[in-house]
């Protein structure tokens, strides 16, 4: 438990609040200053931020531009006050807080609803670093890259700071007051024309107290908004099985795969846990070894396919159709509705499913239909699977609700509802087409808005208060085996966010409750000493939920293949992976992280086939104009090997231009074509404009030149031949002019298997929160400025209608003989004793000799100042930094140090200790963060060292090792299975 | 060699004396009356130089991302203007230095603004290196200062090497001009009628006197300095190339670096001897001591190094092929059909193309043809400096970081400025020193017995 969440600042309150609590609970009070101090004048210090000038409205009519020019020039005198603080070291050392010292808290932090455990690093008191909870069974340890910006969102200056009435600073005293009128309304009327709206979550806590508040308002309504929510699994577990179970699935047992548009690595709460057991049914290093092989088919191009063995495009619409027609196979009835041009591998995929009996495992996406899940359901069943690589559980407790926003909004023409509390939603970005929620919302007499920015539905809200963050706030949640976890605060909430729960109390009556009594007061069945481990561990022991056996009903329950008509254009919909439905968006490590197959930054494109591009004569940047259902949206073509004829990838997440970081993000709202909770749509036209759009990538050649960049081969190439790696490389020289080093103490080294590598990227997500990379933004990344040290490069090879697609993590080799050593002028990169190829940055002048004779161009340089050191303009955005690595100015040269910090901090404990650093003590920030285990670090000098097993694997190579580099960074060869069956289709063997 | 073709202009036309020369060549320094078409150049002139002084606060303020450079190509227009600079100052030291050893009488009324111009464009030169890094205002890092910051240089890195040469190459053409400037600066002191300019050319003269000893002692020295300055024709540039060929990025690593980048620079270095001289001799009516045979041997030892530059391309790409790496060959085709093409391809039809017009006795001896084609060969030299320097590392070893750069206006505000601070600093000299030798001329005149 955080110390720091303790030391809470009181709330302000107001002489209302005061005087009930005077009255009620007799809280002692001092001074008629404190409460004179709360209302009025707080509310204008409080309003002395200039985020006020930001909520201009777009037409401000004359008396809001007087009153905000009124504001300013009081406030004016009022900033001048503001002295400098002198900050006095503590005079009282709180016990286990020393400086310098990180703690790590366990907590978990929320994906779409659902919890994933992570670890907090927390600088005395400031978090700065998320890693995953080994014990969690949803992060087995390892982070993705949206979770690492949790510590950059906590920080994010535009985050709402105030309470806000019709637009204005209040105070939350003033808040409360206004909730209390609306709880005495609701009491007196019973909840009736009220409604909450809530989002995605699967906290019990907030389950409870939504319960609580239906019992005391019985005619409250309480509605869900998920933009992002996929329900069909759901529906069809009610169809054939009577009640909401969700397949849980265990790729570690599962040897013939099939994903029927499934992107189990990159979507779905259960992502990190599945790539750790996916990689792990696939980890080669003999001849002996086995691995697991998958059948991708898909509606848009993902890692999943890019991991896959086989990968099949098909339109989102066929999908039903390969389902019914897998079904029926097994079933040994006839098949009829499953497109000719599927027929010839569809048969080698049933024998390898069938062969493979309770291993195999076919996996539905989670946007496919219900009756794509019912019929998987069936085949998973028919295979023996079930209770093997698929287990049913309960799932996880959700609220229940009555309704989604489609029905508030028509609650709300019906006039049946009056006052509307959002909590976290935004529906006025993320509600669908045809949906017109803002005209809903302008109908009501009362929103209150509750989030953690002054989002599109906080601007018309009668009310808008802003939330704590996750790292804020006491909650908990469950994971997607239904294990519970809690969520703990790392850091006391920097603008008085409150937490949901506490919204929630005090919409129960309850003024001024915390969210830890609410919490521990819903898991009282822990005692104390559970209370203390689950916090400690991050998990709820035996929380998780038990598998129910289920018996799948032979007709599938009378469940049907839609007819899709199938003219004109598929759209599939798919959420950003980094900004899901928008709310990360002013995330700028996020907007900047390149997206993992397009590797597009700051902006979303419409995905294309080559085949449809070139009939439609576009290319990429050019702008399409997308229509469909009476909508249509403008957006710049972006042509997508492997992706499927005559459908268009549409991301969901930008088009935002509400908050700074999102507002210089391009791109367009696929929610303007979104009809009601769809994730693929038929029938849309593709119209090409004149103009064109920029799209920015961080990668602009895709192929390897016929270079032995990744090298790669089929499991069987690689049983005949375990060092297909040295196939037709010449021998690497070993002589040079310069002596060789001697390394006494450590020889640091790496090991990336490629095999392992899926591109999720949260490696390079996690690199850049650990050792402070600054994001540059669009036109600086668009200009090829970014600063990333570590990247992933991105290669098709073979044809562009079903190219292979390797990724290959490149962070610095360290090289043996650094080229880059030798040409910089002033020592500034220099050898270490324990084999690092150091970036001295106060040294470097800027000459970029060394970037330029870096044959990887893994050095990054700061062509501007990306970093702020002037104090006085220094925000809240600076705590993120990691205090134990320098922060670079502009004109120096930087690079990956292979985490030198993390290893000068287990160096400083082990001489402590009297030890040699152990093997594996070491964890450096990407290998940390890796789902699937594909990176390996550790000292090259001991025998026995995992690192040094890995190296000497016989697919071990090094990357341009033709030009006596020595790399420290070793790549392991990217071995794949395809089935021989197949392998006559143009698709991988062994390159 | 003065007679050894019947046909060929002569060095000095007409007849002179002593105080018509020194008259005519000191008049334009100590009367002070320019024509106004000087002036007005002068002053676009200046402009340019504020153009350089903005761009470079800019620089200083914003950073180098202010160019056009990135990831993967670091490099920029810094480089490929400080290598053609440098290469311009070479024909000044090859006329004043090579020619002297080798007794071509024909130099002596271009030398004085030959050495002039190389001074000028080192001193150019000198300033992109600097300009190039990332903390311009470290720059004295690279020097071997014994300091409490216990940095040093590290020599393996060529840059160093570099910095030493332009050190030496700046010092010693310095010194050269300086010295071959005495004997003139004592006639200006002699002829000046106002008390200020005979103390400025007085002090500057360091007592020249003109007596035997002087001229005895004169001889050594200059000679000296002569022999010391000809090595460096080869060697500053050689060690310039070693820049790029000491790296292993792909197009960089040449072992015909050092005799191409001389080679070239002789070419750039004549191109702009003609560019400053055929003006020069117009405008100051001084045909008749910078006669067509002038123009004809610059004309001539282009072509020379045009060829040998021609051959340096030609070596390059077959040594790329020839080597049998991939990666130089995708280099050299992606040079040729990439996204530097259309600078590529207008590079070779100037310095190769273009260069080949001078193999006519008629070219070489028409004027504004010869000024159109001197622009034209430095244009296509910094085009050539500029696909050395960006062509490399943009198609290197790894295809998932091939890039290329961009140029924004502050690569060319300070090539601009640069290039007018040039003209203007060629302006000043020629306003306050003499432009042409006048002892030499003298001489010149006496021995091929032009004396009246």
């Amino acid at each position: 438990m955080s110390v720091i969440a303790e030391a809470k600042a009181p709330p302000a309150i107001d002489i209302a609040t005061l005087r009930r609590r005077l009255t009620s609970d007799g809280d002692l009070w001092r001074s008629l200053d404190e409460i004179a101090g709360t209302a009025e004048f707080r509310r204008f210090v409080e309003a002395e931020f200039p985020a006020i000038a930001e909520r201009l409205p777009a037409r401000p009519n004359r008396r809001t531009l007087l009153k905000l020019m009124g504001a300013s020039l009081s406030l004016a005198g009022l900033a001048g006050c503001s002295r400098a603080e002198s900050i006095v070291p503590y005079v009282r050392q709180p016990e286990m807080l020393i400086p310098g010292k990180p703690a790590y808290y366990a907590t978990t932090l929320s994906s779409d609803g659902f919890g994933i455990g992570a670890i907090i690093e927390s600088h005395e008191g400031r978090p700065t670093k998320v890693e995953g909870n080994p014990d969690h069974p949803a992060s087995r340890g390892a982070t993705d890259a949206v979770m690492q910006a949790a510590v950059l969102t906590l920080f994010d200056p535009d985050r709402s700071r105030m309470p806000l009435k019709d637009g204005e600073p209040a105070s939350y005293g003033d808040f409360l007051k206004a909730m209390a009128g609306l709880v005495s309304r609701w009491t007196a009327s019973q909840g009736r024309g009220g409604a909450l709206l809530v989002e995605a979550t699967t906290s019990p806590t907030l389950a409870a107290q939504l319960d609580a508040l239906r019992a005391r308002y019985p005619e409250l309504k309480i509605y869900r908004h998920d933009p992002l929510a996929t329900p069909a699994a759901g529906e069809a577990s009610h169809a054939l099985f009577g009640s909401g179970l969700t397949p849980l699935y265990h790729f570690d047992r599962a040897e013939t795969i099939l994903s029927l548009d499934a992107d189990f690595l990159g979507e779905g709460p259960g992502r990190l846990a599945y790539a750790r057991d996916f990689a792990a049914r696939r980890r080669v290093r003999s001849p002996n070894d086995r691995m697991s092989r998958l059948y991708a088919v898909e509606s848009t191009p993902t890692i999943t396919g890019a991991a896959a063995d086989h990968r099949f495009a098909a339109r989102p619409s066929e999908i039903e159709a390969l389902a019914a027609g897998l079904h029926a196979t097994l079933e040994g009835q006839a098949v009829a509705s499953v497109p000719p041009v599927y027929t010839a591998w569809m048969a080698a995929l049933v024998d390898d499913l069938k062969a493979a009996g309770r291993s195999a495992l076919v996996v539905p996406g989670a946007h496919q239909s219900v009756f794509v899940h019912a019929a998987v359901f069936a085949v998973n069943a028919r295979l023996g699977a079930l209770g093997n690589t698929v287990e049913f559980i309960e799932a996880p407790d959700a609220p229940q609700v009555d309704g989604d926003l489609e029905a508030m909004c028509e609650a709300i023409a019906h006039g049946a509802i009056d006052t509307v509390v959002v909590l976290g939603a935004n529906p006025l970005h993320t509600a669908s087409a045809g949906l017109d929620a803002r005209k809903a919302f302008s109908d009501l007499e009362l929103l209150v808005h509750h989030g953690l920015y002054r989002d599109e539905t906080a601007f018309p809200a009668h009310w808008h208060a802003p939330a704590a963050h996750a790292l804020e706030s006491w909650s908990d949640i469950r994971a997607y085996d239904g294990t519970a976890s809690l969520v703990q605060p790392l850091i006391a909430p920097l603008y008085d966010g409150k937490t949901g729960h506490e919204l929630l109390a005090v919409l129960g009556g309850q003024f001024q409750t915390d969210a830890l009594p609410l919490v521990r007061q819903h898991w009282a069945g822990l005692d104390d000493d559970a209370w203390k481990k689950a916090l400690r561990d991050g998990v709820i022991v035996n929380s998780a939920a038990r598998p129910v056996s289920v018996t799948v009903p032979p007709d599938l329950a009378g469940l049907k293949p839609a007819a899709n008509a199938g003219n004109g254009i598929d759209i599939r919909f798919v959420a950003d992976p980094w900004l899901r439905d928008g709310r990360y968006a002013n995330a700028s490590w996020l907007q900047e992280l390149p997206r993992p197959l397009t590797k597009i930054v700051w902006g979303n494109a419409a995905l294309v086939s080559p085949a449809t591009a070139e009939r439609l004569k576009i290319g990429n940047g050019d702008v399409i104009n997308v229509a469909s259902n009476g909508a249509d949206v403008d957006a710049p073509a972006w042509i997508a090997p492997g992706h499927p004829d005559e459908t268009i990838t549409l991301s969901f997440g930008f088009g935002r231009k509400v908050g700074s970081v999102a507002a210089l993000s391009e791109g367009y709202d696929a929610f303007h074509l979104r009809r009601a909770s769809e994730w693929f749509a038929t029938g849309a036209t593709i119209a090409p404009r004149k103009n064109s759009m920029r799209v920015i990538t961080t990668q602009q050649h895709q192929a390897m030149e016929g270079r032995a960049i990744v090298r790669h081969a089929s499991l069987d190439a690689f049983r005949q031949t375990p060092d297909f790696v040295r196939k037709d490389a010449p021998p690497s020289p070993t002589e040079s002019l310069y002596p060789e080093w001697h390394y006494d103490q450590e020889a640091w080294a790496m090991a990336i298997d490629l095999s392992a590598c899926i591109g999720c990227m949260a490696c390079v997500s996690a690199c850049q929160a650990e050792n402070n990379i600054a994001p540059v933004g669009p036109d600086e990344c668009e200009r090829g400025h970014e600063m990333h040290w570590l990247r992933i490069d991105r290669y098709y090879d073979g044809p562009v209608d079903a190219p292979d697609t390797f990724f290959q993590p490149v962070p610095c080799m360290h090289c043996e003989k650094a080229p880059c050593e030798v040409v910089c002028p002033v020592n500034a990169t220099v050898h270490t004793h324990d084999g690092l190829n150091a970036q001295v940055y106060n040294r470097c002048i800027g000459t970029r000799y060394c970037s330029q004779n870096c044959p990887y161009k893994v050095r990054r340089f700061n062509f501007l100042d990306h970093q702020s050191f002037d104090k006085d303009e220094a925000g809240p955005e600076q705590g993120v930094h990691n205090p134990n690595v320098s922060v670079r100015s502009r004109g120096v040269m930087e690079k990956c140090t292979y985490c030198v910090q993390r290893i000068s901090a287990k160096r400083i404990q082990a001489q402590i200790e009297n030890r040699d650093i152990a093997d594996g003590e070491v964890v450096t920030a990407c290998q940390q963060a890796c789902p699937t285990q594909a990176i390996t670090f550790g000292d090259r000098n001991r025998k026995d060292a995992r690192v040094v097993r890995e190296k000497a694997a016989p697919q071990n190579y090094a990357l341009l090792e033709e030009l006596n580099t020595r790399p420290r960074t070793t790549y392991l060869g990217k071995i794949s299975n395809p089935n021989s069956r197949l392998a006559k289709l143009g698709e991988a063997t062994d390159g | 060699m003065a007679d050894t073709s019947a046909n060929s202009p002569v060095v000095l036309r007409g007849r002179h004396d002593f105080p018509e020369i020194s008259g005519r060549i000191g008049s334009i320094v100590l009367n002070g009356r320019l024509p106004r078409h000087f002036w007005t150049a002068f002053f676009l002139c200046f402009l340019l130089v504020l153009l350089l002084l903005y761009s470079i606060t800019y620089l200083i303020a914003v950073g180098v991302g202010a160019y056009g450079i990135n990831m993967p190509v670091v490099w920029g227009t810094m480089i490929s203007n400080f290598v053609w600079w440098i290469g311009i100052g070479h024909a000044g030291t090859l006329i004043s230095a090579v020619l002297l050893l080798l007794r071509q009488p024909w130099r002596a009324s271009i030398n004085r603004f030959a050495e002039a111009m190389t001074l000028f464009a080192v001193a150019m030169a000198g300033l992109f290196p600097i300009l190039h890094l990332g903390r311009p205002w470290f720059f004295y890092w690279l020097l071997p200062l014994p300091n409490v910051h216990m940095h040093w240089p590290q020599w393996r890195s060529p840059l160093v090497w570099d910095f030493a040469a332009i050190a030496t190459y700046a010092t010693v053409s310095l010194l050269f001009w300086y010295m071959g400037l005495l004997p003139d600066l004592a006639v200006l002191r002699d002829r000046a009628r106002s008390r200020p300019a005979q103390l400025f050319y007085g002090i500057l003269a360091l007592g020249w006197r003109g007596s035997a000893h002087h001229w005895a002692r004169y001889q050594v020295v200059y000679f000296l300095l002569a022999a010391l300055a000809t090595p460096l024709v080869v060697s500053v540039h050689s060690i310039v190339s070693l820049d790029f060929t000491f790296a292993i990025t792909p197009g960089y690593h040449s072992t015909i670096f050092p005799p191409y980048f001389v080679a070239g620079a002789l070419l750039s270095g004549f191109a702009m001897v003609l560019t400053i001289a055929i003006p020069l001799r117009w405008a100051f009516s001084v045909e008749d001591l910078i006669t067509l045979r002038h123009m004809d041997n610059a004309a001539k030892l282009m072509i020379a190094a045009g060829m040998v530059v021609a051959y340096g391309y030609v070596s390059e790409a077959f040594f790329a092929w020839y080597s049998g790496e991939p990666y130089e060959r995708a280099m050299m085709v992606q040079r040729a059909i990439g996204p530097y093409a259309p600078m590529f391809w207008t590079m070779l039809s100037l310095n190769c193309g273009v260069l080949q017009l001078l193999w006519f006795t008629r070219v070489r001896r028409n004027m504004p043809l010869l000024f159109a084609i001197a622009i034209a060969i430095n244009v296509g030299m910094w085009i050539e400096r500029y696909i050395i320097v960006v062509t490399g590392p943009s198609r290197d070893y790894l295809p998932s970081a091939w890039g290329q750069q961009s140029l924004t206006w502050l690569d060319f505000g300070i090539l601009f400025g640069s290039v007018g601070t040039f003209f203007a600093l060629v302006f000043l000299f020629i306003r306050i020193l003499p432009a042409i030798t006048i002892f030499e001329v003298e001489e010149l005149a006496e021995e091929e017995g032009k004396l009246k």
